[in-house]
């Protein structure tokens, strides 16, 4: 168990390991010892007899504490049962009862929910009667709607999910749905959610003991006896302390194993560093981009994940580098490590790597680049602050690098949409990133890179989240902006007739290497390695043969945590052989395969 | 198989009209291939046909009786994102075995399931895997067995094969002509992709605005574009060198 490896969750698991046992064995333990009436020591201070003192009849207060346990656990989980299930069924009614009932519910949990906690239990405690069994049911009610309130979040955002929709498609009924595909799939929240709201419940029920609505003589839970203790505090501190420590550790324990569940999956792994002994080689004249031998790796649950193994290109001053690849190939990863977006634990090693003659592996780089490295991501959604106007975003990058004035900056911010071609610039730059289209948001952003003087612009599938109307007119943009400021263009996309269009060269990535470079005219009818071949057979255009089935790569793309040795597209190569599976092949002369050219 | 008929269809979300007196007609073992930027309607209408998004106005009829939207839909559904379609915690085998009519025994639907399975060209040994251990194309291929499972009239694949890489996207295209061309299958394909529609459909429907501008068989409608919208979608998927 993940939990168990944090020391929170050790502490928490053994701590609670220790109360349960407590629980569970006490009272078979030291209920004897806990009722034994001592008339000589009524009422007696701590002694190597009595760790803790007696109470007014003379019985061990240590082994009633031990012994409580049982009582005080029992009543939390009951209580925290009660909230659980009733918070259920009320956080599923708009599932379970339909749109309009759920609704009402829903509003009624809501006005619950601002109630104070405490004003509930006492509340409830009044109407259910005083006693260990009212005070289970006010507790558990008064935690419900708390609990209705997170489970009608996680219920909503798991039917949001298609296969909801496809079991309701199926006629699966509303109960079985809830049991089989909702309650699954928001077990972990709420499990971790139950075991904080344990140790919550603990300290309301000793509360309320404490106060004379909870247990009731004879029986006896830690809150009762911290009421006992009261009443000597001053004489004998530890009668009432004794079990007040046992609802915090108690308490700690539940608290600290749901604190433990809830951050389990965020877990780090430390790489061993490697150095590098290769010398590097200097980067060409006339390249805004060279990188030699660059690998990336990230480290996984299963062990490092190899995204890059091994990538040497360069760009050349004004040039435009197309990228693709299916996804795992890499690509993505050759981009943001270019553009220095790749933080530790993610390891970034190369020959060199050098962007508009600043050193990418050298500390303080990405600033000293300043604005010559422009990127344009894929999602024009997350890419601005959505509390933000754009026009003051985009000055925010003359601001910051340039050192120009506030009204300068908004001006060039202005100039800039304008060059994108956003029409009422102006207007425009007041307003919030939601006021755009996803179209004209990507070419807010590009405006972005061109606030400064770029000498690359990066963009990481740019056109992939538009429709193919914008599609295109983002691509046009993209060569205008290229033919107007002579910045370099690396293109990295999936799609293999977005970057026939716009570049000159194009890089083709398979499991972290590139497998063939050539120049993008070529890329149809010149390409020599086999996945490129498959790659530009398989997707249909608008002149594809309809009478035979497409091209297909047949088995799976490589899993980048288990790399084979040889060539790694050799397994789905119709031309491999025992060579292919054994010796990796070279990029020489732009292709990297032993069968280059070779008809399959 | 079946027709279904959409027949003057509106959906309102308050004062906002996605689809707009929409009439199109899938004929019996025809596959109608629905195209149109995104949010111009296309999922909503396939939504509507199984009762997910509410009518405002107009019937869906399915061989001229209004299509059943409670219970075990006679038309089925294949969503775009093959990673949200599948439940996480149920197996390939739990959830095909959802779908199928009846209560069949163990056998009888171990048997079902490895035969839908074996139709949709996977191995019947992945009826045990959690979708978890598929790739996008595998677990796509399981959405179309369990869809096949509840013994579909009429199939609505809404953007199947858009978030699947290009290599795996070639192979769910041929599954979906093998399937119609064995099986007889009645298709509403909605793309965005032009090239993936023409290579599937033998009729396609162009929706603007929740308008279809534009509906005949495929050659002629990408062959010979009568409305300005088509003209205009087509220009964009042609490469960018050929136009400027």
């Amino acid at each position: 168990m993940r939990a168990l490896r944090r020391p929170v969750g050790l502490t928490g698991l053994a701590l609670l390991a220790l109360v349960l046992a407590a629980a569970a064995f006490g009272p078979v333990l030291w209920g004897e010892r806990a009722t034994a009436v001592d008339t000589a020591n009524l009422l007696a201070g701590p002694s190597a007899e009595h760790w803790i003192g007696t109470d007014n009849l003379g019985r061990d207060l240590f082994a009633r504490v031990l012994v409580a346990a049982r009582l005080s656990i029992l009543l939390a989980l009951a209580a925290t049962a009660i909230s659980m299930v009733l918070g259920f069924l009320l956080g599923a009614a708009p599932m379970l009862a339909g749109r309009r009932i759920g609704r009402l519910i829903t509003a009624a949990v809501n006005v619950l929910v601002a109630f104070p906690g405490l004003l509930l239990v006492l509340f409830f405690a009044v109407v259910f009667g005083v006693g260990a069994r009212g005070a289970a049911l006010a507790v558990g009610l008064a935690g419900a709607p708390a609990f209705a309130r997170l489970c009608h979040t996680l219920i909503a955002g798991v039917s949001e999910r298609d296969y909801v929709a496809a079991a309701r498609i199926a006629g699966v009924g509303r109960v079985r749905m809830l049991l089989r595909h909702v309650l699954p799939n928001i077990a972990e929240p709420v499990i971790v959610y139950a075991t904080m709201a344990a140790g919550a419940v603990l300290l309301t029920f000793a509360g309320l003991s404490f106060l004379g609505l909870g247990v009731q003589a004879p029986d006896y839970d830690w809150g009762k006896l911290m009421q006992d203790g009261l009443n000597g505090i001053y004489v004998h501190p530890l009668a009432a302390l004794g079990p007040g420590i046992a609802v915090v550790l108690a308490g700690l324990a539940f608290n600290l194993t749901g604190e433990a569940f809830a951050a389990g999956p965020r877990r780090t792994h430390v790489l061993p560093g490697g150095g590098r002994s290769a010398p590097a080689a200097a980067p060409a004249a006339n390249t805004v981009l060279s990188a030699d031998d660059l690998t990336v790796t990230i480290p996984g649950p299963n062990g490092p994940i190899h995204a890059v193994r091994g990538v040497t290109f360069t760009v050349g001053d004004g040039e435009a580098v197309g990228v693709v690849g299916e996804s795992g190939s890499g690509k993505s990863v050759t981009a943001l490590a270019v553009a220095g977006l790749l933080e530790p634990p993610i390891r970034v090693e190369a020959g060199h790597l050098v962007v508009a003659g600043e050193d990418l592996l050298a500390p303080g780089a990405h600033r000293r680049l300043g604005t010559a490295l422009a990127v344009v991501f894929q999602d024009p959604m997350t890419t601005f602050n959505p509390a933000h106007r754009v026009g003051p975003q985009l000055a925010e990058v003359s601001r910051f690098h340039q050192g120009m004035g506030r009204k300068a900056a908004f001006a060039r911010a202005v100039d800039r949409l304008r060059a994108v071609r956003i029409g009422d610039p102006a207007r425009r730059a007041r307003q919030y990133p939601f006021e755009f289209s996803g179209g004209m948001r990507q070419r807010a952003m590009i405006g972005m890179g061109l606030m400064g003087d770029p000498r690359l612009i990066v963009a990481d599938e740019p056109t992939t989240a538009l429709d193919v109307t914008v599609q295109r007119q983002v691509l046009e943009l993209l060569a205008d902006v290229r033919r107007d400021t002579g910045a370099a263009l690396l293109l990295i996309s999936h799609d293999v007739s977005v970057v026939t269009d716009v570049c000159d060269r194009v890089l083709v990535m398979y499991a972290g290497r590139v497998v063939e470079e050539l120049p993008a005219k070529d890329l149809r009818a010149l390409a020599r390695h086999p996945y490129t071949r498959a790659l530009v057979a398989a997707v249909p255009d608008m002149d594809t043969d309809l009478d035979r089935p497409l091209a297909v790569i047949p088995g799976l793309p490589v899993d980048p945590v288990d790399v084979p040795a040889g060539c790694a597209f050799a397994p789905r190569c119709p031309l491999a052989d025992d060579h292919c599976r054994t010796v990796a092949p070279p990029l020489l002369d732009g292709v990297a395969c032993h069968k280059a050219g070779e008809a399959p | 198989m079946s027709a279904l008929t959409f027949d003057q269809v509106s959906v309102r979300y308050g004062a906002h009209t996605v689809l707009h007196e929409v009439s199109l007609e899938v004929g019996a073992g025809q596959t109608v291939g629905l195209v149109g930027e995104s949010g111009c309607g296309k999922s909503t209408l396939a939504r509507a046909a199984v009762g997910l998004a509410p009518l405002t106005s107009g019937t869906i009829l399915l061989d001229g009786r209004p299509v059943p939207t409670r219970g075990r839909r006679p038309v089925q559904m294949v969503f775009q994102d093959p990673y949200s379609s599948l439940d996480p915690r149920m197996t390939v085998g739990e959830s095909i075995a959802e779908a199928l009519p009846g209560r069949p025994g163990r056998a009888a639907r171990r048997q079902e399931i490895a035969r839908l399975l074996a139709l949709v060209h996977l191995d019947p040994s992945k009826a045990g895997d959690l979708p978890g251990q598929l790739s996008g194309g595998q677990r796509q291929r399981v959405a179309l067995a369990r869809a096949l499972a509840a013994r579909p009239r009429v199939i609505l694949a809404d953007e199947i094969t858009s978030a699947l890489d290009v290599s795996v996207q070639g192979a769910v295209l041929n599954l979906i002509r093998d399937m119609r061309r064995d099986l007889g299958l009645s298709m509403l394909f909605i793309s965005h992709n032009l090239a993936v529609v023409r290579y599937v459909a033998d009729h396609v429907a162009v929706l603007h605005a929740g308008r279809i501008v534009e509906h005949g068989p495929t050659a002629r409608v990408l062959g010979d574009p009568r409305h300005d919208y088509t003209r205009h979608l087509l220009a964009s998927a042609h490469p960018l060198k050929e136009h400027t």
